[in-house]
């Protein structure tokens, strides 16, 4: 079920008001119910994942718990018998114990993903190689169909497990409201990954009918749909084209990178819009997943703002615990002791960079291209980090200059242009082409290129092109009066004609300008098949 | 020397023009990046012969020299 389709707004007006005639106290079993029903919708198989995955890290959490709980209260009886000694040595075979519950759930998850998510590539470079070898055996792919959402609801699920293993959560020990945690539907397309820190109470809560929330919330799911198919659909016709044909190289190779930009960002904060107001809608705060991401003046910046719930489980589930770990430790004091203090300290970072955005990467996608889109964000990053010292002389011998909005400027387009850059990798068929596009840019740049027969090519009208002008526009003042604090917040305050003057273009330019042709089927949200 | 002072020892080799007495948002604030982060749980495992895990390694921990001490002192017993 498409997040931007007529069954999505009839399930959810059902859902809305049957979740405010029922009693509170089954608000949540109302959401259980929804999700799984949602899901089934999606593929009748799917549920069953979505369950599996939920019971193992149900069971290995209270699991890990109780274990837990045995150690205090064993240690806490026994204190005055057991030697120092005695009590380390108890506590490290409650730990191994732990760990080994704990590895369990974490395997069995990571490994459904892997077999529905990574199966077929594995095939397909076990059969490279093989074919470089000379042999005439080939594996059969397996031709999985991979469950909707499975990537983030098993790293939400995850990530819970992990915080009930490191004591920063007690276990959910009712089955139907964890249940709950990992399926609720909002979040089931396209995340955000949310930790069970931030979600669980405003999940399980009984919330009374508040129509400030209904508002928001539809103002918010709104504000998505207009992104999403008066923006993103309709510029995607043109990055289509642009990318699947490499004549449009060179100067072209600028545009799709500035067309995409566009798409992306429009298709996937749409989508997170509509998740976020959905949930508002029903009383329930979901975190923001992305805070002008374009505004961001470099690299490190730009990952604190783009895709935050993603960031921060890889920053906080793999870089940290793989950067502080024991090994990881001995690792840095053997360096130290050969090459230094300068290596030593870089070692544990820049592993652990390299480790997390290549887990980014291959989450992102099965194949070489995200890879190499992880690993080249990982790499820009640390040499962003070592070149530092080098924007401090610069910001030391112009201060005026730093200061000023023209260099704003300029960072924020550079940022633009890098992160577009890397995202050529998500654009072309394969890693080689990708490279030879991005170069052609500089080797073959002729702006005379782009006339504008060449532009209508590209499968839109001087209208769409407009609407698609006039949306990133709006989208750029929105952000714009964001930086001041909430934009509903401040349309709020302004006098009803100019509420309901706003409310009504926006869904006139919806109905009006949404790309609902041809392509519309196609135009799947981008991350939907993650 | 008092393991707080141990401690500022390693802080103040880090960034030495923070006010370690008064500052109590190291993470927060961003004062601290993750070089540092890392830097200091290693040195810490060091100095003090601890095992700092991902249970501990949490912002309120590492937001002031005086969570800092008391994390430390925590670990040091155990």
């Amino acid at each position: 079920m498409l997040l931007t389709s007529y069954e999505f707004i009839i399930f959810i007006s059902i859902c809305f008001v049957l979740y405010y005639i029922l009693p509170k106290r089954f608000q949540w079993i109302l959401l259980l119910v929804a999700s799984y029903v949602f899901y089934f919708m999606a593929g009748t198989f799917y549920p069953l994942f979505l369950l599996a995955t939920s019971l193992i890290t149900y069971t290995t959490a209270i699991l890990i718990e109780k274990r837990a709980k045995k150690e205090k209260a064993y240690i806490a009886q026994h204190k005055e018998e057991l030697s120092r000694e005695e009590k380390k040595a108890y506590k490290n075979r409650s730990a191994k114990a732990k760990r080994r519950i704990m590895l369990i759930g974490l395997l069995l998850c990571l490994g459904i993903l892997a077999v529905f998510k990574y199966a077929d590539f594995t095939i397909d470079n076990i059969n490279f190689v093989l074919t470089a070898i000379g042999s005439d055996r080939e594996l059969d792919y397996l031709d999985l169909l991979l469950p909707m959402g499975i990537s983030f609801y098993t790293f939400q699920s995850l990530g819970y497990l992990l915080d009930v293993y490191w004591e920063k959560v007690q276990a959910q020990r009712n089955l139907p409201k964890y249940m709950l945690f990992v399926s609720f539907f909002p979040q089931l397309i396209q995340g955000p990954i949310s930790r069970y820190s931030d979600l669980a109470r405003t999940l399980y809560e009984q919330h009374t009918f508040n129509w400030k929330n209904v508002r928001f919330g539809l103002e918010r799911i709104l504000w998505g749909y207009f992104k999403k198919l008066v923006v993103a659909d309709t510029i995607l016709t043109a990055v289509s084209v642009i990318i699947t044909d490499e004549y449009y190289n060179g100067a072209w190779v600028l545009v799709g990178i500035v067309f995409y930009g566009i798409e992306l960002y429009a298709d996937f904060t749409g989508g997170i819009d509509i998740t976020i107001g959905v949930a508002q809608v029903f009383g329930i705060k979901v975190e923001e997943n992305f805070i002008r991401p374009y505004f961001s003046k470099n690299i490190a910046e730009y990952w604190r703002r783009w895709h935050i719930s993603m960031g921060t489980w890889f920053r906080d589930y793999i870089f940290y615990p793989m950067s502080i770990s024991k090994s990881m430790n001995s690792l840095t004091k053997t360096c130290k002791k050969k090459f230094g203090k300068g290596v030593a300290k870089r070692v544990p970072v820049y592993l652990a960079t390299m480790v997390t955005w290549f887990a980014t990467g291959i989450w992102h996608g099965a194949s070489w291209n995200f890879v190499m889109w992880g690993v080249m964000n990982g790499v820009v990053i640390l040499i962003s980090g070592e070149l530092e010292p080098l924007y401090a002389k610069f910001r030391a011998a112009f201060p005026r200059l730093v200061k000023t909005r023209f260099y704003d400027g300029f960072q924020v387009i550079r940022t633009f242009l890098l992160m577009g850059s890397l995202r050529l990798f998500d654009c072309y068929r394969d890693v080689p082409l990708s490279f030879q596009m991005f170069f052609s840019m500089f080797r073959d740049f002729d702006l005379r290129a782009l006339t504008w027969e060449e532009f209508s090519y590209l499968g839109l009208t001087w209208q769409q092109y407009l609407i698609v002008l006039v949306g990133t526009i709006i989208m750029f003042l929105v952000s714009m009066a964001g930086r001041k604090g909430s934009v509903r917040e401040q349309l709020s305050a302004k006098p009803y004609i100019v509420k309901y003057a706003v409310f009504v273009i926006l869904l006139f330019a919806v109905i009006l300008f949404g790309s609902y042709g041809v392509g519309y089927d196609a135009a799947q949200f981008i991350y939907n098949q993650f | 020397m008092s393991t707080r002072e141990t401690i500022l020892d390693i802080l103040e080799e880090m960034h030495s023009d923070v006010d370690y007495d008064t500052e109590d948002k190291l993470v927060t604030n961003k004062i601290l990046d993750s070089f540092d982060l890392v830097s200091l749980v290693t040195e810490l495992s060091d100095e003090f012969d601890i095992q700092i895990t991902a249970k501990d390694f949490v912002e309120e921990n590492f937001n002031s020299l005086d969570t800092l001490t008391a994390m430390v002192e925590r670990l040091m017993e155990e």
